[in-house]
């Protein structure tokens, strides 16, 4: 339990880091990728959220019947799922 | 590691967070970014199901997005529960039952100045149960694009009732902190981070729910009592995921998660899956996840005797155990005509077949002298069935 609680507070230590190194240095860096580079990044089958209705229902289904709740990503806006 | 300790380092992680979405507002004002975009116009019609451990739960949702100008999308969701059958939980103390959960929401989706900011309501209604909540969600882009940072933030409100007993009336609060960077890595992968921080309290038990304790007078062995969990609950979650491009139409997927709560459950997830196409119109993939979590503190299959201690769970949801699922979906899609009202439509079948082995918590309904029980095991399948409209 002791070492699940440090990588959670180290994974949000990372998270600010990350966050704030993005934010501040967001004017002197390239993108790497271009805009024109991007197709197969925009294809749906790169999206876990590209169905929100079935990814929010499956999401509760498992959710559910499970102790651990939180952190899936994709969409928001509350579940009233207790 | 004390509780107090425990409930130190939570409370950290907590400021850590609200600190962090302030200084993340902050930069976020104080930066000049690139465009954000709204989501797509679409409407979906879904059949949902659930079988397994005796339940049978089914019923639609339909889901509709519509954007108003260049800078606004709304968005409604009706979804209907239909519950029949009991769970095991609910067959050593009661009889099955029928009721019905409706849930309604609703959200709006603004872009302004380059950042996408949303707002939804919910309610939920069932004859013992009411929940809302409303949820505020902030994402910008940077990078040309090539990070996202996504903020949100949830509160609801929880009324419990209990069937058979109309004096029963109690409440719950949640809140909820979501923090998320989508990070582009090569033209063919990108990665996601996501944490989220949970905090509840009021009434958090199920007032159904009943633990079981050893009395050599009764006729079985043991007997039944409520259930009394502790009134707060604070829980964090990380996840990592991650997307490849394969150099045909196809891809991987994978993500690992880590959770950990303030009643002593510590749980991690693992999901790894293919998506194959097959020319322009099919999609298939195809996942496996396995889950595995260890008890609750409080959590005991069978107490020494009535009121042994102050908190008390024999819910299996707080027990020790795993589950592994392999999951199936297919999708046929479909272009219309660039004339057309309606530019794309898909038919989707989804299946996902689940096993649960519990490593303590026994079947009282096996016929076997009291806590030697054989352990608690079953399989579910949770079926999609829908129809996506692009227009």
């Amino acid at each position: 339990m002791q070492m699940k609680q440090r990588l959670l507070k180290t994974t949000v230590s990372g998270l600010m880091f990350a966050g704030i190194l993005i934010s501040s240095g967001c004017a002197s860096i390239e993108p790497w990728v271009k805009p024109y580079e991007r197709d197969n990044l925009a294809d749906p089958i790169m999206s876990a959220n590209r169905n929100p209705v079935s990814f929010s229902y499956t999401m509760h289904a498992f959710q559910a019947r499970e102790g651990a709740r939180g952190a899936e990503g994709g969409a928001g806006g509350g579940c009233g799922c207790n | 590691m004390d509780a107090d300790a425990t409930r130190v380092i939570y409370t950290m992680n907590k400021r850590s967070v609200i600190l962090f979405i302030l200084l993340q507002i902050l930069l976020v004002a104080a930066f000049s970014s690139f465009a954000a975009v709204l989501p797509q116009e679409r409407a979906d019609v879904m059949y949902h199901s659930y079988e397994g451990d005796g339940m049978s739960i089914d019923g639609p949702s339909v889901l509709v997005r519509k954007q108003i100008g260049n800078k606004v999308s709304v968005s409604a969701n009706y979804y209907v529960d239909m519950i029949s059958g009991a769970s095991i939980d609910v067959l050593a103390t009661a009889s099955p039952y029928e009721e019905e959960r409706t849930e309604h929401s609703v959200g709006v989706d603004f872009l302004h100045n380059k950042t996408l900011m949303n707002l939804n309501f919910t309610s939920s209604s069932e004859n013992d149960f009411e929940a809302r909540s409303v949820h505020f969600g902030i994402s910008q882009d940077f990078f040309g694009d090539l990070t996202t940072l996504s903020m949100g933030y949830s509160k609801g409100w929880d009324e419990v009732g209990k069937r058979g007993d109309e004096n029963f009336f109690e409440e719950a609060e949640r809140q909820q902190f979501q923090f998320g960077v989508t990070q582009v890595i090569t033209k063919n992968m990108i990665i996601g981070l996501n944490f989220e921080n949970i905090s509840d309290e009021g009434y958090l038990n199920n007032p159904y729910r009943a633990v079981r304790f050893v009395d050599p007078s009764a006729e079985r062995g043991y007997r039944f009592e409520t259930e009394v969990y502790p009134n707060t609950r604070t829980s964090n979650a990380a996840a990592i995921n991650l997307n490849y491009y394969l150099p045909y139409r196809a891809s991987i997927y994978g993500e690992a998660s880590v959770f950990s709560d303030t009643w002593g459950i510590d749980a991690n997830s693992y999901k790894l899956g293919y998506i194959h196409t097959f020319g322009d119109n099919w999609i298939l993939d195809m996942r496996v996840r396995h889950y595995q979590q260890d008890k609750a503190d409080f959590y005991q299959d069978l107490f020494a005797r009535s009121a042994e201690f102050n908190f008390r769970a024999r819910d299996k949801e707080m027990s020790t155990f795993s589950n592994t699922s392999i999951g199936l979906s297919v999708t046929y899609e479909y272009r219309f005509s660039p004339s057309s009202w309606v530019k794309k439509g898909t038919v989707n079948y989804e299946l996902d077949h689940l096993r649960f082995e519990y490593d303590d918590f026994r079947n009282v309904l096996a016929d076997a002298p009291v806590g030697e029980e054989p352990l608690f095991e079953f399989s579910a399948n949770v079926t999609r069935i829908f129809v996506s409209l692009w227009y």
